[in-house]
């Protein structure tokens, strides 16, 4: 256990747990985007640049700014009212949760992740990521980048003005083109 | 070579005289001083130089009273900004206050640390230099969020969502124009892209067709990240006060304001590298001076570049601005992808420098033309209120 | 071609900035305080006290009238008469004013005091650089500060000081006629009863 790896794991777990307990919805999300910079130094010091710095790149820039954008446009931004809680849902809280970390924890060390020794990170270069991308995977490439383009003209749809139609109520008056003495 | 050859020495052996368990902090160290030294030092001249050159511009002369010719209104301005008092909301969020504008200085300075300054001079050598360079900046819209939601104030806030936008239109455009240059060199880490501009001025990126289009991309992209004229909404007077910077007073603000100098001299720095061939002289026989020189000569240069456009056009407003970006920026940015990859593929010889101007130029100014038709001004109709028996 | 119109911008920016170096006639800046616009011939400011000759107690031409005291409109002059009457320009004696003092804060330049000095000696002065070290301090001028020679009046206004001289000449030449006039009589008369 790596002094470097322990202080970017408590980090990342001291803001995780920050951004479930933290009542003001803003401050949960710049604490979980400290989770998602821990994540990102955790890829980094595996030696994998390119995943860390996309990590950075795609949730410390733009996903963290959708959701600050999506509260702040919705009523999120005021604080919450946690006067009406039930301590039944404490119990099925912790409930839920030891049941998803059971499967996730057998699912981990059933898999092949922890027998198989880890890859060379000379192996591992953007170029072998490029590569593969655009040899064995190029179908998910070109179905992701399918759904980014749905994903754009959706967004562009939803957010044009309404086009005038002809039953607009003030397309009948008669239009005078500037004639003062009328 | 002698240049670079004699700093790693003296590093080296500077680097002898700490204990064995602290030599790579210390390295680091060594390493990072005199980039941030050379980087403020050069913000203090440049804020001098924009204020003389502008002021040379409107006709009239810049600061001259407090030095001979004004040289010492650095430090003036320095001594006001720290000596000014430190004002807080009361209902501001203290600790998100004090960590927007070091967040922001923060990722600013973290962008000058992979840019190779000679030949072996990078600060961090990264296999994904360009993207470490891109996800940083990423980082800075957050701590313009952070600024302009801690300070309480409404105004703020807006203004801090428009900043954000405006970063965010304009970050494609960027990478996607750098993009370019990593096809071409093969490539994502910088000093490998250096080294392919080698040889002298003719085999510098910006004299190919898609160099060209991508530097002016790049440079207008830039001017939008860094909110310089004439994509400074969120920081011009009059609009919404200062955006997100209208709480902040003294120390705070003078730390934006180098945070944005800062980053536009990483960006220019990476300018330089990407398209104008690094720390390269022009030509082979002017080798000898030491390439972080040409490397500080390009950036100075591209500076005044901006303090030009600075002086010259009105600010756009917050819709042209957007329109800009995805309606012209990113469809060129996307076609400057496409004209690389025929001229990679053509060999990079006069043929394939014909076909790739053709298609840029054909691209530009089709583009521009089909765009410029969509907004013609329609006729305007009046319409006059009736009487009618209602409203008499 | 898209962009057209910033490039010739920019090209017109560069030659501005690059003829503010060598054509005097770009730069239009005054430094001041080195170099001062200079004034018209009819600025002015606050007013003046005209005093002839060297002296500037035994020449001032005010004689303690207060008429401009009593025309001033927001009653900013206050003037105090001298015990013993002593002889002006014209031989008579007269008052001089023992305190004449303007408060220019609340002085508005309308000149109506000028306008109605019979004696021609006060008159308005363009002097405006009148900054004190405290808030109150200076806003009082006194005898002293008002009092300013013949000659500086003609350096700042040459038209008006001339027409005073005239003005003040003819009085001198009435007034010796006058004397002529009654020197003739007294020694007519003195022949007459002899």
């Amino acid at each position: 256990m790596n002094l470097v790896f322990a202080i970017i794991a408590l980090i990342t777990l001291a803001s995780a747990i920050a951004a479930m307990c933290l009542r003001n919805l803003v401050h949960c999300v710049l604490c979980l985007t400290v989770t998602f910079t821990g994540i990102a130094m955790t890829y980094l010091q595996l030696s994998a640049q390119f995943v860390g710095f996309s990590q950075i790149m795609v949730y410390v820039g733009a996903v963290s700014v959708l959701v600050i954008f999506a509260l702040l446009m919705t009523r999120g931004g005021n604080e919450l009212n946690l006067r009406d809680w039930n301590p039944r849902h404490w119990l099925i809280g912790l409930g839920t949760g030891l049941l998803t970390f059971g499967v996730m924890a057998t699912g981990i060390f059933k898999s092949s992740l922890t027998r198989s020794a880890a890859p060379d990170s000379k192996t591992e270069s953007v170029k072998t990521i490029g590569e593969s991308l655009l040899n064995e995977y190029v179908l998910p490439l070109e179905a992701l980048a399918l759904l980014l383009t749905v994903a754009l003209i959706g967004a562009a749809l939803l957010a044009m003005p309404e086009r005038k139609t002809a039953s607009s109520p003030h397309s009948d008056r008669p239009q005078t083109k500037g004639d003062p003495t009328n | 070579m002698w240049f670079e050859d004699l700093l790693i020495s003296l590093k080296q052996q500077i680097v002898m005289i700490a204990p064995e368990h602290f030599r790579p902090v210390f390295s680091a160290m060594l390493s990072t001083i005199p980039i941030l030294s050379a980087f403020g030092g050069l913000f203090a001249v440049i804020t001098l130089v924009e204020r003389k050159m502008l002021g040379r511009i409107q006709n009239r002369y810049g600061p001259n009273r407090v030095g001979p010719g004004g040289i010492f209104q650095p430090i003036a301005d320095g001594i006001k900004m720290l000596t000014k008092e430190d004002i807080i909301p009361f209902s501001a969020n203290q600790f998100l206050h004090l960590i927007a504008p070091l967040l922001l200085l923060v990722t600013a300075m973290l962008g000058l640390a992979v840019i190779p300054f000679g030949h072996k001079l990078v600060a961090v050598e990264f296999e994904a230099g360009i993207l470490f360079f891109f996800a940083i900046g990423g980082a800075a819209e957050l701590a313009v969020f952070i600024a302009g939601w801690a300070s309480r104030n409404k105004y703020a806030l807006l203004g801090s969502l428009r900043a954000i936008a405006q970063m965010i239109s304009y970050e494609i455009p960027l990478v996607l124009s750098s993009v370019a240059v990593l096809m071409a060199a093969g490539s994502l880490s910088l000093p490998e892209v250096v080294e392919a501009q080698a040889g002298g001025i003719q085999s510098w990126y910006i004299w190919t067709p898609w160099g060209f289009l991508g530097c002016i991309l790049f440079l207008i992209a830039t001017l939008a990240e860094v909110n310089r004229s004439p994509f400074d909404i969120p920081e011009a007077e009059s609009e919404l006060i200062a955006g997100h910077m209208t709480e902040y007073s003294g120390f705070k603000y003078a730390i934006f304001f180098l945070a944005e100098f800062v980053a536009m001299f990483a960006m220019c720095a990476l300018t330089a590298t990407l398209f104008l061939g690094g720390f390269h002289a022009p030509l082979p026989i002017l080798d000898f001076i030491p390439g972080p020189f040409w490397l500080f000569a390009k950036l100075i240069l591209l500076v005044l570049l901006f303090i030009w456009i600075r002086g010259t056009m009105p600010r756009l407003r917050a819709d042209q601005l957007m329109e800009f970006a995805w309606k012209f920026m990113l469809p060129m940015s996307v076609m400057n992808l496409v004209t690389t990859g025929v001229w990679i593929s053509l060999g990079g010889g006069v043929f394939a420098w014909v076909v790739g101007a053709v298609m840029n130029a054909g691209a530009y100014f089709g583009w521009s033309r089909l765009l410029s038709q969509s907004s013609r001004v329609k006729p305007r109709v009046y319409r006059y209120a009736e009487e009618t028996k209602a409203n008499v | 071609m898209i962009g057209k119109g910033i490039l010739k911008g920019m090209v017109e920016t560069a030659r501005n900035m690059v003829g503010s170096f060598h054509d005097p006639e770009r730069m239009v800046t005054v430094e001041y305080p080195e170099q001062k616009i200079p004034a018209k011939e009819s600025a002015r400011n606050f007013p003046m006290l005209i005093f002839d000759g060297d002296d500037w107690e035994s020449g001032l031409r005010c004689v303690s009238c207060q008429i401009c005291e009593k025309e001033c409109p927001p009653q900013c002059i206050y003037i105090e008469k001298d015990t013993e009457k002593k002889p002006d320009f014209l031989g008579k004696p007269q008052f001089k004013p023992k305190v004449f003092d303007i408060d220019i804060s609340v002085c508005m330049s309308c000149q109506i005091c000028v306008e109605v000095c019979p004696f021609e000696s006060i008159r308005m002065n363009r002097e405006f650089e009148y900054a004190g070290e405290n808030r109150f301090s200076r806003l009082i001028l006194h005898k002293e500060d008002l009092a300013k020679s013949n000659t500086y009046y003609h350096d700042i206004h040459p038209t008006e000081a001339t027409e005073t001289d005239g003005v003040r000449e003819q009085k001198r030449q009435d007034h010796l006629a006058k004397e002529r006039a009654k020197a003739e009589k007294a020694a007519q008369a003195k022949k007459s009863c002899c």
